[in-house]
This record gives structure tokens, sequence and C-alpha cells, in this order.
């Protein structure tokens, strides 16, 4: 059998470079494995995070209004919480599933754990690939809304720059909110947690209303603004809604929905950073 | 912690990890040293503390109290550092079964900094040198158990660390898996690969290990060359001796058994097993220790008739590690 001899001199150049640069490097390399794999299955990827969107833009931008059970605006005021929706989901799928399966039994991010750079940057990157993917399957909402929704689709175009600003935003709350579940789901609870925390999200989310339409249930109003969805679909109709008859359309005001967003990305991602380190290092 | 001279790989000092709420010590302090270039055995039953060693070492569990360093550098002060250094063998498959076979390694020493073209190269070396070249663009899903461990060999080695972890390496792997991997360990390590393995298998420790620790219930026992362990028993060979009485007087038959083996004239010390779990209710076991067994096989078989028990079987046991592990705790490995 031949012997191995590794080119030792090459591989230990990489020794005398600094913690930071080692650790970044890691960083780097993680993230470009978590890309390749998504990269080889993106149109299963597309397919899991696009169906359902497609479907409601269909039911609720075109046939509803069709027959008359939604008023015509619907489509315009509904395709922000669409995109909303869209880019919370694929970013919390990103993290969510193959953490709590990694955790669980399968380590295979044990190989990543061991790499030159703080634990919890592993954590760090989740969260960033997560948002990536977010905002992808976001940002393929707008050719489906044009697609499906024809001259129903209304977008302004003068506040783009908030809007890819808010675009990005959703991503790294749903990717927090992945974190979050990921570390504390078991493997044996998933398709319950899901239930038990997609549902409500989804139809807390102010995706399907504007906020400000929901001033004759009040209690509800004050509720919904728990739920981070919240700014993130008011935020985008705040960039997306065409004015009225020169008439801006109302939503939540955009310092608040800022603040109430960089919050929530801080907050959660603390929380998941904490129950991640627990249950990697004992 | 440092030798005077520099030279260990490993120095581990009055470890002690507790779990939360658990009321024993996983580990009870241990302190051991591993030199540079050796190969180090932690040998011990499931359940002795040996994965718990290794995951301190290996950054992934926090010690209670103690302290633990490799090649310098301390474990829980600069984990970057003992990540660069060291690589991890475990006891089940953690491949990334998302990559493809030759992805995995290229993936790994991209993680650890390696330019690359050396980890290209170098991925295809390791893969045609372990057997694996043909199928370096599978995915781990269709690899075998032992091509599985060969890979996670092979990923190991990708990033040229100092000290190899090897957590139950043979274990589950079929006879002809288990020599392949001891020859490639005894190669890595003649060219200068301290290793660190943990088994509850005596033969592997005994065939691979410079040194070997015994460990048992957190504590290590006694650490030393498998030569110098296996003269811990007295007179080197021991009798087995199986006996029977009815089990409504089992218990005083024991005893009585016990004393007349140890009068019986040659025998140095007897001990009575304790777990043998399978055994039918009324059976007895003993282990006779003495200079020699010639000569001890009648005096043995007359005592045990003596003290009112039947015989069933008699066996002279030769030095190996599973007697030393059986002579200082009376219970079987497994």
């Amino acid at each position: 059998m031949a012997d191995t001899t590794l080119p030792l001199s090459e591989i230990h150049a990489s020794r005398s470079n600094s913690r930071a640069s080692l650790a970044i490097g890691a960083f780097l390399a993680i993230l470009r494995r978590d890309l390749t794999v998504t990269g080889r299955e993106f149109v299963p990827f597309l397919l899991q995070a696009l169906m359902q969107p497609l479907f409601f833009l269909f039911i609720f931008g075109k046939v509803l209004p069709g027959i008359g059970l939604a008023a015509g605006n619907f489509a315009a005021l509904m395709l922000p919480g669409i995109v909303a929706l869209t880019g919370m989901i694929a970013a919390m799928q990103g993290v969510t599933l193959p953490l709590v399966l990694d955790l669980g039994f399968a380590r295979e991010i044990d190989d990543r754990l061991l790499s030159p750079l703080p634990v919890w940057w592993v954590a760090l990157e989740k969260v960033v690939f997560g948002s990536m993917r977010g905002s992808v399957a976001a940002s393929v909402i707008f050719p489906l809304g044009y697609l499906i929704l024809g001259s129903g689709f209304e977008v302004r175009t003068d506040r783009i720059g908030i809007l890819i600003g808010m675009v990005i935003l959703t991503g790294l709350v749903g990717s927090c909110v992945g974190l979050l579940m990921g570390t504390i789901i078991k493997p044996e609870h998933i398709s319950l947690m899901f239930t038990l925390i997609f549902t409500p999200l989804l139809f807390t989310g102010c995706t399907y209303y504007p906020w400000g339409a929901l001033f004759r249930i009040k209690w509800f109003q004050i509720l919904v603004l728990l739920n981070p969805l919240t700014y993130c679909s008011e935020g985008l109709r705040f960039s997306m809604v065409p004015p009225l008859r020169g008439r801006d359309f109302p939503t939540l005001p955009l310092p608040w929905i800022l603040l109430a967003l960089c919050t929530s990305v801080i907050v959660l991602f603390l929380l998941g950073r904490s129950t991640f380190r627990k249950r990697v290092v004992t | 912690m440092a030798t005077a001279d520099g030279t260990s790989a490993i120095a581990v000092q009055n470890l002690v990890k507790r779990y939360p709420k658990s009321k024993t010590n996983a580990v009870d302090g241990v302190s051991f040293e591993v030199q540079r270039g050796e190969i180090f055995g932690l040998l011990g039953p499931n359940g002795a503390g040996k994965t718990t060693t290794i995951g301190v070492l290996t950054t992934a569990i926090v010690p209670t109290e103690g302290s633990a360093s490799i090649m310098d550098a301390d474990v829980a002060r600069d984990p970057i550092a003992i990540k660069q250094r060291i690589a991890v063998v475990p006891q089940q498959s953690n491949l990334d079964r998302s990559l493809k076979v030759r992805e995995i390694l290229t993936f790994h020493a991209a993680y650890h900094g390696v330019p690359r073209k050396t980890r290209e190269a170098l991925a295809d070396q390791l893969l045609n040198e372990l057997g694996l070249g043909e199928r370096k663009n599978e995915k781990v899903n269709r690899y075998s158990g032992g091509m599985a461990q060969r890979l996670m060999i092979a990923r190991a080695l990708m990033h040229a660390p100092d000290v190899l972890f090897l957590d139950e390496p043979t274990n589950n792997l079929d006879p002809q898996s288990r020599l392949f991997l001891w020859e490639r360990i005894r190669s890595l390590n003649s060219n200068g690969l301290t290793i660190l393995l943990t088994t509850h298998d005596m033969d592997e420790a005994d065939r691979l290990c410079a040194r070997i620790a015994i460990m048992d219930q957190g504590k290590i026992l006694v650490d030393d060359t498998p030569a110098q362990l296996k003269k811990m028993i007295p007179g080197g060979t021991s009798l087995e001796v199986r006996a029977f009485a009815p089990p409504s007087e089992n218990g005083a038959a024991a005893a009585r058994v016990t004393t007349a083996l140890e009068t019986t004239p040659g025998v140095s010390k007897v001990e009575a097993m304790t777990d043998e779990k399978d055994a039918e209710p009324g059976s007895l076991t003993y282990r006779v220790y003495s200079e020699s067994t010639n000569g001890l096989i009648g005096p043995a078989a007359q005592a045990v008739f003596a003290a009112g028990a039947q015989v069933r079987d008699l066996s002279v046991k030769q030095p190996s590690l599973e007697e030393v592990f059986i002579f200082l705790t009376g219970r079987h490995l497994r």
C-alpha cells in the first residue's frame, strides 16, 4: 500500500494566517458549500418556494376579483404580502430543516463546527445563507406576479431602494426565526411544530390584508404587531403599492417598520445563537 | 500544559466532566499525556468516559474542572488553534450527504484554508490511495460502512493535522476492512502523526497502541505499554472455573467455592465474576490466578467439588488485555 505523503508545507502555510483571516476564510467556504448545494437543487428549491405563492396569486389575484368576491385593487395590496410571505418561508426553511436534522442525528454539521472559526459563526453563516435564499425566492415573485396578474400587476418603481432593503430584511428576519426554531425543535416534533408555528405566523402577518384596515378589529390589529412578518408585509406594501388618486397607500410608518425589523433580527439572532451554542457545545 | 522538553502532543490534567442533571462525573479526575508521534489508546467499556474525554479534547465539550492542551494550545482558551491541529473520525458517519465524495474532501480542506490547487490534488491522491478513486463523484448514500470510514479518514487528513482522534475506529467493520484500517493507522503513524484512539476491542488496542490507558467509570485505572499491562496479572496466566450449585443454596455455595479455591496451593488470587448476564441461575464463574496453571486444573476441580458444587468448565486463559481488564475490575469489557 502506498504511504500517504501529505504536502505538509503547502497545507501548513495557512497556519501562519491570523485567526481572523482563517475564520473569515472558513466562513466563506461554508457559505460556498451551502450555495453549491442549493445551486445544484435550484429547480426543486424554486418549486418548493413558489408553488404556494403561485396558487395564492392565481386564486386571490385573478379568480376572486374575477368573480366579484374581491375588489379590483386587492391584487396590488396582496402582492407585497405574498412577496413577504415567500421570502420569509424560503429563508426559514433553508435554515430550520437542515438544522433540526443535523443537530438531531445526522451531525453533518460537525465538520463545519470543527473548522477554525468561532462556533457561533456557523450559526451566522446559516442566517446569511437563509436570507440570501429568502431574497432570491421573494424576487422571483415579481416576474411570476407579472405573468399571472397581467394588468392587475401594479408596482410603484420610485421606492426601489427601499424595496430591495425590505426584501433583504425579510430574508434576515425569516432566517433568524429559522435559526431559533431549528435549534429548539426536536426531529420527532418537526411536523407538529411546523403546524403550530407556521400557520399562526402566516395568518397573523398582514400578508392578505393591510394593517390599517384592521382598525375595525382593534385587538387583532394590536396582536399582529407581535409578528415580525407584519412589518415585512407593511414595509413591502409601503415600497410597492402605487399611489391612488395622488395619495400614498396608508401603511405602518416606515421608521417604525425599520425599528421593529432591526430589533427582531438582533433579538432573534442573539437568542438563536445561544440555543445553537447549547446544542453543539456541552 | 507542555512538558519541559515540549514533546507532548496531548496533555490532560485532572479533567472532570459532569453533565447537567447527572449525579456522577462522566470523566472523574483524568490525567494523561500523549507524546508526539505516539499511538495512544483509551480502552474501556461503553460509558467509561472515553468519548467524553475525546469531546473535551476536540472542543465539543467544555470541561467542568481541570485542563487539557494539544500541541501546547489550551483546549478551552484557544479552540481555533486546536481545531487547526486536530482531526476527528467519529464513531458514526457524519459525512456531508449533500456533497459528492470528492467535494467532501475539498470543502473540508477549504474550511481549513488549504489553497485550491493543493486541496484538489490531495483529494485525488487520498481517494486513490484509499481505494475510493473510482467512485469519487457519487454521493455517500451508497457507500458501505467500511468505505464511509475510509472516506472519513481521508477527510481528516485533508488539512494535515498534528493529532488524529479515532473514536472506536473499527467498530462495526467487517474483518477485512478492519485489517485495512489497522494498516492505514500504522502507516500514518509512521509518518509522524500522533493518534489517540478509543476502543473496547482489546485486540485492536494491543496491535496498534504504543501505550494504553484503561478507563472505567470515568477514571483511568492504569496507563502503560501493552507489555507492561499484561505483566500486572500475577503469574501471567489464569484459570477460568465455571461451576454450578442449585440456586437455592447458591449464595452459600459461592462463598464456600471461593474459600476452597483460595486455599488451593499455588493460587495467588481468586476473583468471582459478577457480570455473567446470560448465565443460567445457579452458575458460578471464577478467575483463579496463579504462578503457573500447570497442575492447577485437578486441584481446582477438587476444590469446587469439595465445596459442594459441580464443575462445568475449566479453561486456561493466556495473558491479554482482556485479562488485565478483568483483573482490574472483575468484569468483562462488554
